[in-house]
């Protein structure tokens, strides 16, 4: 079941199958549906053979990164003596993207037994799921369900009669996107302002209270039970591009569009189809301009480009962006880039750690200058200028936050130039509704 | 963090509340003080339990004062400015009183596009105050526009105190005014 649509018949759900469906909160409805017969084999295996299983599946990273999962187990070095951690990232705050967000609040157990199995893969005996702290009902969600799986001695001293202990809890943020980035999250998570850290050293080697640590993302570790349960293969069939991108994804879709929600299909999917079809296509009247793919920490395209994309990792680099979180920000022609852009831009300057020279200064200018640009007092100068802050926002701080505001504003300026330059001449396009300003 | 200019970075009309008496919330023998203990177990350093800690003050006493802080301080071996270094990080925490419904409307990008600005508009109409931030001089009401929600399928979500309420428009809005308590 899709949400809050009905599946369409070209969706494959696998992660959303029984999402709008409210018995499937509870444990024993769950554990009717299959759940946790994937963590109960996962703790009669061997942890290696866990992280081969996930390897061979080719699942990578949901969160953004699409690092493969089972290598970024492998990096943690079982039976050093350490204690081992797993967080679980459900600070989800990227514009454009709420799919964990659904996971959370109708299939909590789903990320339970996810949290389990990473856990005990990585050797580690407590996960804790850091969720963005506005999540008020899917953390209730979570709750609830723990408190049913450590009831049921499914979780815990003893999970599943084991004798392996594995403990769940879920640790409520307090509003900051930042802490999203996973050495903030961290820094978060031990009653720190959430800064980011300086890498080296990798979490693997010294995360979460100095010791070793994996960090991944919600839907990441909700398809793995399924994994264990079908294999390997199974997953890895799902693929209609790449050989590099499989399985199914799950894409939240926004802005002006005719049926926004989320839709989950096999990674390479035609996304013209997807955005025409499945998506229902623009709002009576209106036209498709821009959209924005994976979140909206990654570069624009136009919907001419968009058409000819496979939905996979390597198909959106193709057409110069990403994958990223694959929230789909549409942008129709009744919009003005300029002012859409300023605003996305003014979300980054909110949400700098403010550590980094180049992001602090560089997302509050750039916000400026596009706010100036917008109110129609901008010059051609602001163009060259936002192009000169952008460079040295780019590959120079600790995180990728400022990279984040720099390539949605320069790619935007790139393909939308007109428009910008329209309001730099004071000649507003007729076609484009300025509204009252940003 | 810095603040945008929709965040409420100064106490409504001016006005300080630090004199204010405070009550402790983590008094010896009750639930709450249990409910920090319990927490600590979880945790390797009980430093982690910060977050958690200033939730339930939140809570308990509606904001974060900086009695607050330092009793929240005392309780995890850290000092008031070490706390108030954090409170200030997160924007969910409220350093000063707000309205009894504090009211949160996204405005990021894909909201934006369906209309944020005027669902903004309408709140701040209806409710009285006179500007973001301010609380409406009948006390129950504080506007602020916040940062991507993560529900921008369902625009324009606005959190009304913990809950969500989804696909606002500027004409549902009075109804909505009418339905809290």
């Amino acid at each position: 079941m899709g949400y809050p649509h009905k599946s369409h018949p070209r969706e494959t759900p696998v992660l959303s199958k029984h999402f709008g469906n409210p018995e499937a909160r509870k444990l024993e409805t769950w554990k009717s549906l299959g759940g946790y017969k994937a963590l109960q084999q996962a703790l009669t295996m061997d942890p290696v053979a866990i992280q081969n299983v996930v390897k061979e599946s080719g699942l990578r990273g949901r969160g953004g990164a699409g690092f493969p999962t089972g290598l970024k187990w492998s990096f943690m070095k079982l039976n050093d003596g350490k204690p081992h951690y797993l967080a679980c990232n459900a600070d989800e705050s990227e514009p454009g993207t709420f799919k964990d967000r659904e996971i959370m609040r109708w299939t909590p157990h789903a990320l339970i037994e996810g949290c389990a199995i990473g856990a005990y893969a990585i050797g580690a005996e407590t996960a804790y799921i850091y969720v963005r702290g506005e999540f008020t009902e899917p953390i209730a969600r979570l709750e609830e369900a723990l408190k049913e799986a450590r009831a049921a001695g499914i979780i815990g001293n003893n999970a599943m009669g084991s004798g392996k202990k594995i403990d769940v809890w879920v640790h409520r943020g307090a509003g900051a996107y930042i802490c999203g980035e996973e050495t903030a999250l961290m820094n978060s998570l031990e009653g720190k302002r959430g800064n980011p850290r300086i890498k080296p050293p990798f979490p693997a080697v010294s995360g979460l209270f100095g010791q070793p640590t994996t960090i991944n993302n919600v839907e990441t570790l909700t398809a793995v039970p399924h994994i264990l349960n079908n294999g390997a293969e199974w997953y890895k069939a799902m693929c209609l591009s790449s050989p590099k991108s499989t399985g199914s994804k799950l894409f939240s879709v926004c802005g002006n569009v005719a049926k926004p929600g989320n839709y989950e299909v096999v990674m390479g999917f035609s996304f013209k189809e997807f955005l025409y079809d499945l998506c229902g296509g623009p709002l009576p009247g209106r036209k498709f301009k821009a959209l924005i793919p994976g979140g909206s920490s990654v570069p624009v395209i136009t919907i001419d480009e968009a058409e000819s994309v496979k939905m996979d990792y390597e198909g959106f680099l193709e057409v110069g962006t990403m994958l990223g979180s694959g929230g789909v920000i549409i942008f129709d022609d009744a919009q003005s880039m300029p002012r859409q852009l300023a605003r996305l831009s003014r979300f980054y300057a909110h949400e700098s750690c403010a550590q980094c020279t180049q992001c602090r200064e560089g997302t509050a200018w750039m916000t400026k200058i596009l706010e100036r640009i917008v109110a129609g007092q901008g010059t051609f100068e602001d163009l060259d200028t936002i192009f000169d802050l952008a460079e040295n926002m780019t590959g120079k701080t600790i995180c990728v936050l400022s990279d984040s505001c720099a390539a949605p504003v320069t790619s935007g300026i790139n393909k939308f130039r007109g428009e910008f330059e329209a309001l730099i001449k004071g000649k507003r396009s007729s076609t484009v509704a300025m509204g009252a300003g940003v | 963090m810095s603040h945008g200019p929709s965040a409420p970075s100064a106490a409504p009309h001016g006005q300080s509340h630090d004199h204010e008496p405070y009550q402790p919330v983590f008094t010896p023998g009750s639930a709450r003080k249990q409910e920090l203990d319990d927490l600590k177990t979880r945790y390797p350093d009980k430093r982690a339990c910060l977050l958690p800690g200033l939730w339930m003050i939140q809570q308990d006493r509606g904001w974060i004062s900086e009695d607050a802080m330092r009793e929240i301080g005392e309780q995890l071996g850290v000092t008031a400015a070490y706390v108030k270094g954090v409170v200030t990080f997160y924007t969910m925490y409220h350093q000063h009183p707000v309205g009894q419904h504090f009211i949160q409307v996204c405005t990021t990008s894909p909201c934006l596009c369906a209309g944020a600005d005027k669902v903004v508009e309408a709140f701040l109409e209806h409710t009285g105050c006179k500007e973001l931030g301010l609380t409406s001089p009948d006390g129950k009401y504080t506007v602020i526009e916040v940062e991507c929600l993560g529900a921008c399928g369902f625009a324009t979500p606005v959190q009304i105190n913990e809950d969500y309420v989804e696909n606002v428009t500027p004409e549902k809005v009075p109804e909505i005014l009418r339905g809290l308590q």
